[in-house]
């Protein structure tokens, strides 16, 4: 049997730099559903948050201002204690991955260069040109490396381990001969990433379906804050392929059919850099009242930057408008429109990402400490990442070194025949709904009807309209039988996740009548504080998702007008 | 952009070892409008006419170098190559000259064996300072492009002294290599070079540049090899030869 102190699920910047802290402790493996160099952390573009107060105009940055940032930017749904830690030890945490190697550009003194981004006071996200995320995830790959961490590529996990009060393992499919097998470990860490891809138009990569928040879920975690999606605010148009923030950061324009810089009308001194949430629905504003060009796009006008500094600091959005919209941002703006991009809400956990199932251990997107509340700010994912990574590591780790007791054996047996079993009924189905056409419709009923404006009555149509995809999913066509890279089998289970956290969302948004961040109820046009300034916690039941609340932590920083 | 509906003919080379010990081509019809792309066509046939079809996907942006594939004779990524630009009539096959797990996955276990083979990370000679390292603008800039290498294995698949030394390093490796050998914060260049010193590193490599050609990022591997030759060549002379210090 496969055994292991602590297995890191996931082999982005959350999984690897986990799986790098704990492996100086316990023995450690990655399990992965791609190899890790494929993971999501790697289309990260423009950088990565810390108080380093590198840049000339960020020699006043302080990681308690950055704490503050974070907190407004959330719309103050965020944790201030997580805040605080988080911000604390960002720069530490940058520091070491620049001890790593990591390849950030430079300053003329030969610091960490730093770069403006949405919400902050102060230049703070460091940067390597507009490939952040290519070089952190190498760094910590390297660092993994380094420390012979054992990795299992392209394992799928369709199940925890789970005697109802702890947490012992997973199952997973192993992708490359179509076994089933169990992994069992002390202390498990999802680190499994996000799932915009259940929007139809996203900047996500195809495998970011919350199939790891689906595991916890089924096991019994609430998932936390589900209803708060991030829209990015510039997805290249048609596909959603994401222009960096950086390009704004770099002092590109947003502008209408009609010529005009939009953002003025929306946030007058931010302008440009606003946070994500209100340049986004400013955008989609913009193209609903018929100023966009076909109706469809506004422009990222990045002309008046000249070649030079497009060339140094965004060479990666000039191969993408090359690659994908056959246009080069030298010549001719971009045309872009918001896509779907961050799960805010996730796993329920505290900042020392421990679940509420012993054992269990979450970090990353996939998790929900919280730090980004209603509205996560730009290069705070990768932050996140890296610090609670870190936290998740060490935390698992000693966890690991503290348990007693034998793996129960008969437990490991019968949650293999479960999923045993569960494959087999998809592949002996007797139906004829194709899974994948029901994740469309889902998709498509996320992004018209559960997107950056909602109201009441598009909820509750969008929820029935979900729970009847669900019920067709109970009636599938029979799913292939092939054993080598099923990818028939592993996208009806993406499928399946893919419905039941929609539904999840869903409800969840549908139970919040206000406001606030990323979340917008037309009919409830204001932040509510004394009934909403909470939590959301969706409960696996037969019966759907139940949900109740919890509060959120105040320490500094009252709850005010948002205004940008 | 608005798109003309169109169709495009996909002849993919498949082959399923648990069901046949030959590979053989089939040909799909999929509708290819201006902006689908060869991925695009690939999902379309994975979805509706043939379940058991089996690629590599993550990103479809062109950064995680997943989708390597060979496309009309070319070395390129499936997300990013529209059929608009290649023309109706597309033949895929797997990257060449590497073992085939099914269809269009290959065994890329040796690739990334040779990968960890060249320490793949920075060795610093000194304890960290308290922050950043100091490094120039001018000491980045030596790094410039081999960090952006997305290890797709593109260019190994493509290389003539891959294929005809089975233990040569490859480009991809090499690269890598120089990453590290180029970074001011690295202090081992002297173990480097030993390390791609023998005759199944650098000097494996007979400049034939099918690697630079092959690469879907544009880089040019073949022009870090030569910069590690001579820099190797510069190493051993000063070992050998004491006065050169």
């Amino acid at each position: 049997m496969l055994e292991h102190d602590v297995i890191v699920i996931g082999g982005g910047l959350a999984g690897l730099r986990a799986a790098i802290e704990a492996s100086a402790l316990v023995d450690t493996a990655v399990i992965s559903r791609v190899h890790p160099l494929r993971s999501h952390t790697k289309a990260a573009q423009g950088g990565i948050n810390a108080a380093l107060a590198n840049a000339e105009k960020g020699r006043d940055d302080t990681p308690d201002k950055h704490a503050f940032d974070t907190i407004k930017g959330s719309d103050f749904l965020a944790d201030q204690d997580a805040a605080e830690l988080m911000t604390r030890m960002a720069p530490e945490c940058i520091f070491e991955l620049d001890h790593w190697g990591c390849a950030f550009s430079r300053t003329d003194e030969g610091k960490i260069a730093q770069r403006p981004f949405g919400g902050a006071g102060y230049p703070r996200t460091c940067y390597g040109s507009d490939r952040t995320g290519l070089y952190l995830l190498q760094t910590v790959y390297e660092q993994s490396v380094k420390r012979n961490i054992k990795e299992y590529q392209e394992y799928f996990v369709t199940s925890l381990i789970t005697d109802g009060s702890s947490c012992k393992g997973v199952i997973a499919i192993n992708i490359k001969t179509g076994e089933l097998v169990p992994i069992t470990a002390k202390a498990t860490i999802l680190a499994t990433g996000g799932l915009a891809w259940a929007y139809s138009i996203s900047t996500n990569s195809m495998i970011n379906t919350g199939n790891g928040m689906m595991v916890a879920y089924q096991a019994g975690v609430p998932l936390k804050d589900m209803e708060f999606i991030q829209f990015h605010p510039t997805g290249l148009y048609p596909n959603g392929v994401l222009i960096t923030e950086g390009a704004r950061g770099e002092g590109g324009y947003l502008v209408n059919a009609k010529g005009e810089r939009f953002m003025e009308r929306y946030a007058p001194k931010a302008m440009e850099l606003a946070p994500r949430d209100i340049v986004s629905r400013s955008i989609q504003k913009e193209i609903d009242e018929g100023r966009a060009f076909e109706s469809a796009y506004v422009h990222l006008d990045l002309r008046h930057l000249g070649r030079e500094k497009i060339m140094s600091r965004l060479p990666g959005i000039r191969e993408i408008c090359l690659l994908f919209a056959g246009l080069d941002p030298i010549d001719k703006p971009i045309p872009i429109r918001p896509a779907a991009h961050y799960t805010m809400g996730g796993i329920d956990c505290n900042p020392d990402c421990e679940t509420p199932l012993k054992g269990l251990y979450a970090a990353g997107e996939c998790a929900c400490v919280s730090v980004h509340g209603a509205n996560r700010l730009g290069g705070n994912s990768l932050l996140d990442c890296v610090v609670f990574g870190k936290v998740a590591g060490d935390k698992a780790a000693k966890f690991a070194k503290s348990a007693t007791g034998e793996t129960d054996k008969s437990l490991v047996q019968s949650s293999l025949v479960r999923e045993q079993k569960r494959v087999e009924a998809l592949q002996s189905g007797s139906g004829t709904e194709e899974p994948t056409a029901l994740r469309d419709d889902a998709r498509l009923i996320l992004t018209q009807k559960v997107g950056m404006f909602r109201s009441g009555t598009d909820l509750e149509e969008a929820l029935k309209q979900i729970r009847k995809l669900r019920d067709r999913f109970s009636r599938l066509r029979p799913i292939s039988v092939d054993k080598v890279f099923n990818l028939d089998l592993i996208r009806t289970f993406e499928v399946e996740a893919m419905l039941e956290l929609a539904e999840i969302i869903t409800a969840s948004a549908l139970a919040r009548k206000e406001s606030r961040g990323a979340h917008v109820r037309l009919d409830f046009p204001q932040r509510d504080d004394e009934h909403f300034l909470k939590h959301t916690l969706a409960h696996c039941t037969p019966k759907g998702p139940t949900l109740d609340y919890s509060d959120v932590k105040i320490t500094r920083y009252k709850p005010e007008a948002r205004k940008y | 952009m608005k798109n003309k509906r169109d169709t495009a003919a996909l002849t993919i080379l498949r082959y399923d070892p648990a069901k046949s010990t030959e590979p053989h081509y089939e040909t799909y019809d999929v509708r290819a409008a201006k902006d689908t792309t060869v991925l695009d066509a690939l999902f379309q046939i994975l979805e509706n006419q043939d379940h058991s079809l089996t690629f590599r996907y993550s990103c479809r942006s062109a950064v995680c170098g997943s989708c390597a594939m060979f496309i009309n004779g070319r070395y390129k990524l499936a997300c990013s190559t529209l059929i608009s630009e290649i023309g109706r009539d597309v033949i895929i096959q797997p990257l060449p000259h590497m073992p085939v797990i099914k269809d269009l996955v290959v065994d890329l276990t040796t690739f990334f064996e040779k990968y960890k083979v060249v320490k793949p990370y920075v060795v610093p000679i000194k304890p960290p300072p308290e922050k950043e390292w100091i490094q120039s603008p001018q000491q980045r800039s030596k790094i410039d492009d081999s960090t952006d290498c997305i290890l797709c294995a593109a260019c190994y698949s493509s290389c003539p002294s891959v294929w005809t030394g089975k233990k040569y390093l490859g480009p991809a490796a090499i690269l890598q290599a120089y990453r590290f050998a180029a970074d001011s914060r690295d202090g081992i260049l002297r173990d480097r070079v030993e390390l791609l010193g023998s005759e199944d590193g650098l000097w494996r490599c007979h400049t034939i540049f099918n690697c630079t050609e092959a690469c879907p990022k544009s880089l040019n591997p073949a022009r870090f090899i030569e910069s590690l030759k001579r820099t190797a060549t510069k190493e051993t002379l000063k070992a050998r030869i004491p006065f050169l210090h």
